[in-house]
C-alpha cells in the first residue's frame, strides 16, 4: 500500500496538481483501475514495440542531451535555457509548416516528395534558429559572465533565469495554449521487428539521429575546431598557449547544441504533433539533462548512450507500472544511476574521454 | 645583438596580491636565459605575462619589436612564442600524436614537407614519444609528460621557447636529457627562456640569467657570474 503523497479517502481515483504546467490551473481528476501495476505479462507482450518506440524517443532524448553535454564540457555549465532552444526549435516547425500553407487538423494532400522537401525545410529553419538562439543567449546571458569572473552559481541562476524569460517570451507571442496539431506524415507501419510494427517515422527518426551523432561525434574528434573543443575542455590555459581561440570554441559549442536540438525539435513534433506549446520543453529538457547524467556528462558518446537507454526503459516501465509511472521509471533510473555511478555509464567526462 | 624579447617595469597582481613589482628583463636572440628564484618569487608569473595568460597592471612588453600587450594570448604562439607551463599541460584524453599536434593548431602547412620534417625532428629528439604516439597523453609518466609538452612546443615552430620548471619533479636521468635536448634546441637556433628552481643546472646551461624574489629581479648577470657568487652559491645552489 502506498504511504505518503496520497489522499487515504480517494479510493479508485486521485488528484493530482499540476505543478508542472502553469497553462491548466484546474486540479485534474483522473480515474486509475489500480495504483500501480506489476503488469510482466504486457511488459513481455509488448517488448518489441517497446523496444522500437524507446529507441525512437530515446533519439529525441540524445540529440538534445548533446546539447548539455557539450557545453558542460566546456564550461562545465549546465545550461538549463538549452531546454528553450529546444522550444524555440520546436517553433520554428510548426511556423514553417503555417507559412507553407498547412493548417491545424487538416490531412494534407500532397505527394509525398513534396512532404518530405517540406519537413527537411522545416527541419533546417529550426536547425538554424535554434543554433542562432543558442549563441544568443551564449552571448547575452554567459559571456559578460565570463568577462566578470563571475562565481558559477552565477552562471547556474543567470541559466535558470534565461530559462524563464525565453519560455515567456514565447507565451506572450504565441499564447499559453497549445498549438493546433498539424500533422504532415501520418505514422504508418513501415515493417515489422519479431511482431512489431515499426513506423515510416521511427525509422527515420531514429536513423536520422544516429546519423546526425555520428556527424557530432566525428567534428569533435577528427577535426581541427573539434580538437579545439577539446582542447578547451581539457585544460582551457594550455588550449589558450596552443592559439586555441576559448571564446570562439565556446560559441561553436552552443552552436552545434543548438542545431542538434533544432534537429530534435523536428522529430518531436513529427512524433508529437500537438506538442508546440510554450513550456513544452519543460519535461523533455529534464528528460535529455537525465539522459546526458545517465552516459556521463561531457560525453558525446554517453548522451547517446543515455538517452536511448533512458528512451526504453521509460517505455518498459509504462508497460510493468501502468501509464502514469513512465516519468517516474525515467527519474528513479537517474537516482540510481547516481546511487552506484555517480559518473553515469560511460564515466568519462569530454574532459578525460579519448578520442 | 638584437633584443627579441625586452620586458620594462612589469606589474601584475592577482587580485589584491602584487605578484610582479617591476620586473624589467631582456632575452637577446639566440640565448638561452634563466629565471632563478625561490617559489612564490614570481617567476611563473613572468611566464604567465608572457604568455597572455595574465595582463599586466603596468609596464610594457615588446617581442621583436612589436607591443605584446595588445596582442591576444592565443595569437601570440603564432608571433612565434611557444609556452611549456608549468605542470606541463598535456591534455590528458588526447593521444600523444594529437597532443603534439596541438603545438601545430595555428598552422596551415600540415601537408608541407616542412610540417613533416618538423614532425620527424619532435620524434628525433624524443624516440620515447614515437613508441607511444597513440597512447593517452594522460597515461605518460612525468619525463614523458615532459618531453611530450616540449615537442609540442617545437610543432610551433617558435623563434622563442618559454619553459617553465621543465625539470620538476623529474629522475635525474630524465633531467640531463631534457637539459641536453633544451641546449640542442638553442643550438638549432631557438631563444630560450628557463625559469627553474634546479638553479646549478640552469645556471651551468644560461648565457644570461635573472634572480628573483618576492616579485622583483635582485641580481642578474652571466650564467657563469651567478653560478660563481657566494652570496647566490648560498640562497639558491645549496652550496655553503
Amino acid at each position: 500500500m502506498p504511504a505518503a503523497g496520497r489522499a487515504p479517502d480517494a479510493p479508485g481515483e486521485r488528484v493530482i496538481s499540476t505543478v508542472l504546467d502553469p497553462a491548466v490551473l484546474t486540479p485534474l481528476v483522473v480515474h486509475t483501475e489500480a495504483w500501480i501495476n506489476f503488469d510482466v505479462g504486457l511488459l513481455i507482450d509488448r517488448f518489441w514495440a517497446n523496444t522500437i518506440n524507446g529507441l525512437a524517443y530515446g533519439s529525441i532524448y540524445a540529440l538534445v542531451a548533446l546539447g548539455y553535454t557539450l557545453v558542460y564540457g566546456v564550461l562545465q555549465l549546465i545550461n538549463f535555457a538549452h531546454s528553450e532552444i529546444f522550444v524555440i526549435g520546436v517553433f520554428g516547425v510548426y511556423l514553417t509548416f503555417l507559412g507553407l500553407g498547412f493548417e491545424p487538423g487538416a490531412l494534407p494532400n500532397l505527394p509525398l516528395a513534396a512532404i518530405i522537401l517540406d519537413l527537411l525545410l522545416a527541419g533546417v529553419v529550426a536547425m538554424v534558429v535554434a543554433g542562432l538562439a543558442a549563441v544568443g543567449l551564449e552571448r547575452v546571458a554567459y559571456r559578460p559572465l565570463r568577462r566578470r569572473n563571475a562565481p558559477r552559481l552565477a552562471f547556474l541562476i543567470t541559466a535558470i533565469g534565461a530559462s524563464f524569460a525565453i519560455q515567456q517570451v514565447i507565451r506572450i507571442v504565441r499564447g499559453s495554449n497549445p498549438e493546433g496539431t498539424i500533422r504532415l506524415l501520418p505514422p504508418s507501419p513501415a515493417f515489422t521487428v519479431f511482431g512489431a510494427p515499426v513506423t515510416n517515422l521511427q525509422i527515420v527518426i531514429i536513423l536520422a539521429s544516429i546519423a546526425m551523432f555520428i556527424v557530432a561525434d566525428q567534428f569533435v574528434n577528427r577535426s581541427r575546431l573539434g580538437r579545439g573543443i577539446r582542447a578547451v575542455a581539457q585544460d582551457p590555459a594550455t588550449a589558450t598557449l596552443m592559439g586555441v581561440n576559448r571564446e570562439r570554441v565556446i560559441m561553436i559549442t552552443f552552436l552545434v547544441g543548438g542545431v542538434l536540438a533544432g534537429a530534435a525539435a523536428l522529430f518531436y513534433l513529427m512524433t508529437i504533433p500537438q506538442g508546440a506549446v510554450y513550456n513544452g520543453g519543460f519535461l523533455l529538457g529534464i528528460k535529455a539533462f537525465t539522459a546526458a547524467v545517465l552516459g556521463g556528462i561531457g560525453n558525446l558518446r554517453g548522451a547517446l548512450l543515455g538517452g536511448l537507454i533512458l528512451g526504453v526503459a521509460e517505455n518498459y516501465g509504462q508497460s510493468l507500472f501502468g501509464g502514469d509511472w513512465r516519468d517516474v521509471v525515467a527519474f528513479v533510473l537517474l537516482v540510481l544511476v547516481l546511487m552506484f555511478r555517480p559518473t553515469g555509464i560511460l564515466g568519462e567526462s569530454l574532459a578525460r574521454s579519448r578520442a | 645583438m638584437t633584443t627579441m624579447l625586452e620586458l620594462d617595469d612589469v606589474h601584475v597582481a592577482y587580485g589584491r596580491i602584487q605578484a610582479l613589482r617591476g620586473i624589467s628583463l631582456r632575452v637577446e636572440v639566440g640565448q638561452i636565459v634563466a629565471l632563478i628564484g625561490a617559489n612564490g618569487a614570481g617567476k611563473t608569473t613572468t611566464m604567465k605575462a608572457i604568455s597572455g595568460i595574465l595582463g599586466l597592471q603596468s609596464g610594457s612588453m615588446r617581442f621583436e619589436g612589436e607591443d605584446l600587450t595588445a596582442i591576444r594570448a592565443d595569437l601570440r604562439v603564432g608571433k612565434g612564442i611557444s609556452q611549456v607551463p608549468e605542470g606541463r599541460g598535456i591534455f590528458p584524453g588526447m593521444t600523444v600524436a594529437e597532443n603534439i599536434d596541438m603545438g601545430a593548431y595555428l598552422r596551415s602547412d600540415r601537408r608541407s614537407p616542412e610540417f613533416a620534417a618538423d614532425l620527424e625532428r619532435v620524434y628525433e629528439l624524443f624516440p620515447r614519444l614515437a613508441e607511444r604516439r597513440s597512447q593517452a597523453g594522460g597515461t605518460l609518466s612525468g619525463g614523458e609528460q615532459q618531453m611530450l609538452a616540449m615537442g609540442r612546443a617545437l610543432m610551433a615552430r617558435p623563434r622563442l621557447l618559454l619553459l617553465d620548471e621543465p625539470s620538476m619533479g623529474l629522475a635525474p636521468q630524465f633531467i640531463a636529457q631534457i637539459f641536453r635536448v633544451i641546449e640542442e634546441i638553442n643550438a638549432q637556433g631557438t631563444t630560450v627562456l628557463l625559469v627553474e628552481q634546479n638553479a646549478t643546472q640552469a645556471l651551468g646551461l644560461a648565457h644570461e640569467a635573472y634572480v628573483m624574489e618576492t616579485g622583483e629581479v635582485t641580481r642578474s648577470g652571466t650564467g657563469a657570474e651567478l653560478l660563481a657568487d657566494p652570496t647566490i652559491q648560498d640562497a639558491y645552489l645549496g652550496v655553503s
